[in-house]
């Protein structure tokens, strides 16, 4: 996967004006991200952190304040004309199934609905009928003409992602895919997303909580906190030895892991006040512990902040204290 | 143990008025002090057994069996005598703090509706519980001015216990208390939990579809399927080797990070959960079961094995 | 518990041509109608209010062969004015001696046609104002939520009035005054149920998928406000017929056509007041019809939005 990427962001800014009284909200402050053709990207991150703004960036939904996204060689900008091709090739599968489908719709108008936004001028419904069948509702014509109400969790996210699958998207973006669904069914869809990549060359960006998911599918995975990316790296090196203290944090408190947890206290902080210094000192149990202040970095960590993580493929962590770890013999 | 359970449930049937058998002859017993964890995934009736120990069900709903909470038949009890258990004996944490909770009302005064109806506490001393009963769950006690809404997920999720506790029962029902929150949130509430649960002495009963957070938090584990409990034992051994080929799915649903067997492989399990008002004939699993025989279709599989780790598969 | 009704009753299409599709989704739509009218006959009042319509209606279209147009003739008059009820004329004579049962019937015709059009043109604006008010935010809400609040709180009638004298006078007048007038209710609340809709998640989906403006408005949020529409109708159409006999009693109406609302400023013009006959029948004819109007009203809403509660 040496060829140029098919999604590149480069110092990615959402920002919010704030209601009167509060200050704006930085929700994604300074993301380079990079995702090649039949890649999958774990966006991994507490809620607040900004992920989901991310990604609705990312496919258009939100015109970024600063930076740019870049999408098969092509700066994406931001005309009517020029998003509606766009969301031809990048499609969106949302959390929660039972939402995003329209009650009033059967499944067939569910998953015919991007066909007419685009006006396909094929066989609608042979096409309909293959999306259902690839993301495993077989035989697709006794799905034809349900509602949402009368199917499962499971079935419902199938519909909604052969509503993606129906336009021959290159990239899906998948916020939360599994959050909502019980746990047999979780393995399922996660399943069908891993199978599309293989058949059809899919790439994904998945937006999630759950580092097990991240473990299941993903190549490569990116932690964010509070509008950064602090973590970037292949799963296997990030998830096995995370450099980050978040990370280590998060990793320690999932049920299976080995050793003490680290509870961070606190509710993850607010995008419209980024404290100075590392934006995560303020919970960071490294800096707590005493650890950074006997490797030199505390002073760094409370005043100096860390630069942006470029988009390379290389295993990197937004921290003073990774960086002297590692820069020391 | 020789001292009589704090909560024994025999032979707990609940069917619907819509047909809908949701409890099947469910029987688990639990101490003061334990915690027990029912794993499952929606339909398989461990709400409705949740909703069943207090006499929540909505009209209509049949009940037979017993339940008994300190050795008195909830099923049985008078009126009075139920909303006096209720609250006082035994209270549920619901998930989804967001809608449990009145939006137009001062959460001081939500965790003070429960000891005033019960009279625990005397008026006077209300404020002063309430204040206590938020520094245990971990929030300021100036909280209890606030509302609803201006508390985070994990903050609402600590008033639903602090709500829990207020009337000092000796068993509490957690019905998915952890789901939609974070991982570190996650992490904190069920920190919370169990040690609220070994400095009172109270009984637990959490009841997830995440069999790992269930392993992590329970000292006994009960996995229901279909109306019933397929499979239970000391919660280590039935996540980590379970009997049954459902909990073994449940188990392998969560990867453990680090195992190279779940990389890049998601385990999941094919199939839909049975409509619980038209249940397969036999072993209700079999539709779904990798490892069914043919016999598995006629006949019913009943729980068995030793009285700690049993079973109901025709492979054990 | 998630699936409330069996689905058992799913049919597996055995057939695969387009056409099995369209018919799959005709017999769904009779189902669904079908489902309505078994829910729709558990309200008494709202039966009630079907059956009386029913019967104005079945008048009003039948009144060219059971009265005829001459009903209207002063010249043609067949009695004395201001006879009471009798052998030959059940509810007695007006002022110029015409059957008083006759103008009733024909009354209907030009009250129920008011009604329904002026409610149609009221909730047509009101929709349109509604979605697109809730559908583009920013400045055109502003603007059109606050001249929708400047027609709520003008007084309907007395705009109406105002509209009606300086237009001239013509049953479009009448509509025109009533249609115009009566909008910002149905805007108001057709603009509430279009940010709840505009909020869920299929919303994002269907702009992820590309679809504009008008693609979200008829394609999503339409159909989800129509139940609220078809109920917000029906409670306006009986307003209309109030004000439209308001109108006529104020003598504001079409002076050419028979309305109940003219029977009444007829009535009053010619001071007989106290003659019951002349009074009462239209009076009653008029109270009745808003009240079908509205019983059917409130028993559509409750059954398309069961939540509401409302006592059968």
């Amino acid at each position: 996967m040496t060829e140029s990427p098919l999604l590149h962001a480069a110092d990615l800014h959402v920002t919010f004006s704030g209601r009167r009284g509060s200050g704006s909200a930085r929700a994604v402050d300074g993301v380079n991200l990079t995702l090649g053709k039949g890649e999958i990207v774990a966006l991994v991150g507490e809620s607040g952190c900004g992920k989901t703004t991310l990604a609705r960036a990312l496919l258009g939904l939100e015109k970024p304040t600063a930076g740019h996204v870049t999408f098969d060689g092509a700066p994406l900008t931001y005309d009517t004309r020029s998003l509606k091709t766009y969301r031809n090739r990048v499609q969106l599968v949302l959390q929660d199934p039972r939402g995003s489908l329209n009650p009033r719709h059967t499944v067939y108008e569910a998953v015919a609905e991007g066909l007419r936004v685009h006006r396909y001028a094929g066989d609608e419904r042979a096409k309909v009928a293959e999306a259902l069948s690839r993301a495993g509702l077989r035989p697709p014509e006794r799905f034809f003409q349900r509602y949402p109400h009368e199917l499962s969790g499971g079935q419902r996210q199938r519909v909604v992602i052969a509503g993606a699958l129906v336009l021959d998207p290159e990239l899906i973006v998948a916020d939360e895919p599994v959050a909502s669904l019980d746990a047999s069914v979780r393995g399922e869809i996660l399943a069908l997303l891993l199978s599309l990549r293989r058949d059809l060359g899919l790439s994904a960006l998945v937006v999630t909580h759950d580092l097990g998911l991240a473990w299941n599918i993903a190549d490569r995975v990116a932690v964010m906190y509070l509008g950064r990316v602090v973590e970037t790296g292949t799963v296997e090196e990030v998830l096995t030895h995370p450099r980050h203290p978040y990370t280590q944090a998060l990793l320690s408190v999932l049920p299976e892991a080995s050793g003490e947890p680290v509870v961070l206290t606190g509710e993850p902080p607010d995008p419209t006040r980024i404290p100075g210094g590392c934006r995560f000192h303020a919970r960071c149990q490294v800096l707590a512990s005493g650890a950074a202040e006997r490797a030199g970095v505390a002073g760094s960590c409370r005043t100096e902040d860390l630069p942006v993580l470029s988009a390379e493929r290389t295993t990197q962590a937004a921290c003073h204290w990774a960086r002297a770890a590692t820069t020391a013999p | 143990m020789t001292t009589a359970p704090l909560l024994d449930i025999k032979d707990l049937n609940v069917t619907y008025g819509t047909g809908a058998a949701a409890v099947r002859g469910v029987d688990l017993t639990l101490a003061a002090g334990q915690k027990l964890g029912i794993a499952g995934e929606s339909g398989c009736g461990k709400s409705t057994l949740a909703l069943a120990l207090l006499r929540l069900l909505p009209a209509g709903a049949k009940l037979s069996g017993e339940i008994l909470l300190d050795g008195e038949d909830v099923l049985t009890m008078k009126w009075g005598r139920l909303r006096a258990v209720r609250w006082a004996g035994a209270s549920i944490v619901f998930q989804g703090a967001m809608h449990s909770l009145n939006a137009v009302r001062r959460i001081g005064d939500q965790i003070a509706e429960p000891m005033l109806i019960h009279r625990t506490a005397p008026p006077s001393g209300v404020r002063k519980k309430v204040a206590v009963l938020l520094e245990h769950v971990g929030l300021p006690a100036s909280r209890a001015d606030s509302y609803p809404h201006e508390l985070s997920g994990g903050q609402r999720q600590r008033v639903m216990i602090a709500m829990a506790l207020a009337c000092d029962p000796k068993l509490i029902v957690a019905d998915e208390p952890t789901t939609a929150l974070d991982v570190m949130i996650q992490a904190q509430i069920l920190r919370l939990i169990e040690q609220l649960v070994a400095e009172q002495n109270v009984g637990l009963i959490m009841i997830s579809h995440d069999l790992a957070v269930l392993a992590d938090t329970c000292d006994r584990l009960a996995v229901m399927y279909a109306g019933r409990v397929v499979e239970q034992g000391p919660a280590a051994q039935v996540y980590e080797s379970a009997l049954h080929p459902y909990a073994k799915a449940l188990s392998a649903a969560f990867p453990r990070i680090g195992d190279p067997a779940s990389r890049h492989a998601p385990r999941g399990l094919a199939g839909d959960p049975p409509d619980p008002s038209d249940l397969p004939p036999g072993c209700t699993f079999h539709p779904r079961c990798p490892v069914a025989l043919d016999r598995c279709a006629v006949e019913d599989q009943a729980l068995r094995g030793e009285e700690e780790r049993r079973a109901a598969c025709v492979h054990v | 518990m998630t699936t409330t009704d069996t689905p058992t009753t799913d049919t597996p299409a055995k057939t695969t041509s387009p056409k099995s599709t369209r018919a799959l989704a005709r017999d769904r739509r009779r189902q669904s109608v079908a489902r309505f009218w078994r829910q729709y006959r558990t309200h008494r009042a709202g039966l009630f209010g079907l059956a009386s319509l029913a019967l104005f209606v079945l008048l009003a279209l039948l009144a060219p062969l059971l009265v005829g147009a001459d009903v209207q003739s002063v010249t043609k008059a067949p009695g004395r004015p201001l006879e009471a009820p009798g052998g030959e004329f059940p509810l007695g004579t007006d002022k110029y001696g015409r059957t008083m049962l006759g103008l009733l019937i024909w009354g209907a015709r030009f009250s129920l046609t008011v009604g329904f059009l002026a409610a149609a043109l009221s909730v047509a604006i009101g929709t349109l104002i509604g979605i697109t008010a809730g559908h583009y935010k920013g400045w055109y809400a502003t603007v059109i939520m606050r001249v929708t609040d400047w027609f709520l709180v003008m007084p309907t009638l007395v705009l109406a009035i105002a509209l009606a004298s300086v237009l001239s006078r013509s049953i479009w007048t009448i509509i025109l005054a009533i249609g115009v007038t009566t909008w910002p209710t149905t805007a108001r609340l057709v603009r509430a149920q279009t940010l709840a809709v505009e909020s869920r998640p299929y919303i994002e989906r269907a702009k992820a998928l590309g679809g504009g403006h008008t693609h979200i408005m008829t394609r999503h949020v339409l159909p989800n406000v129509m139940p609220l529409v078809l109920a917000q109708t029906t409670l306006v159409i009986s307003s209309a017929v109030l004000t439209e006999a308001t109108l006529a009693f104020l003598g504001l109406g079409d002076p050419t056509v028979t309305s109940w609302g003219g029977l009444l400023q007829d009535a009053r013009d010619a001071g007989a007041t106290t003659k019951w006959w002349y009074v009462v029948p239209p009076g009653i004819a008029i109270a009745l019809v808003a009240l079908s109007f509205t019983l059917c009203g409130r028993a559509v809403e409750s059954v398309l939005n069961p939540r509401l509660g409302v006592s059968r």
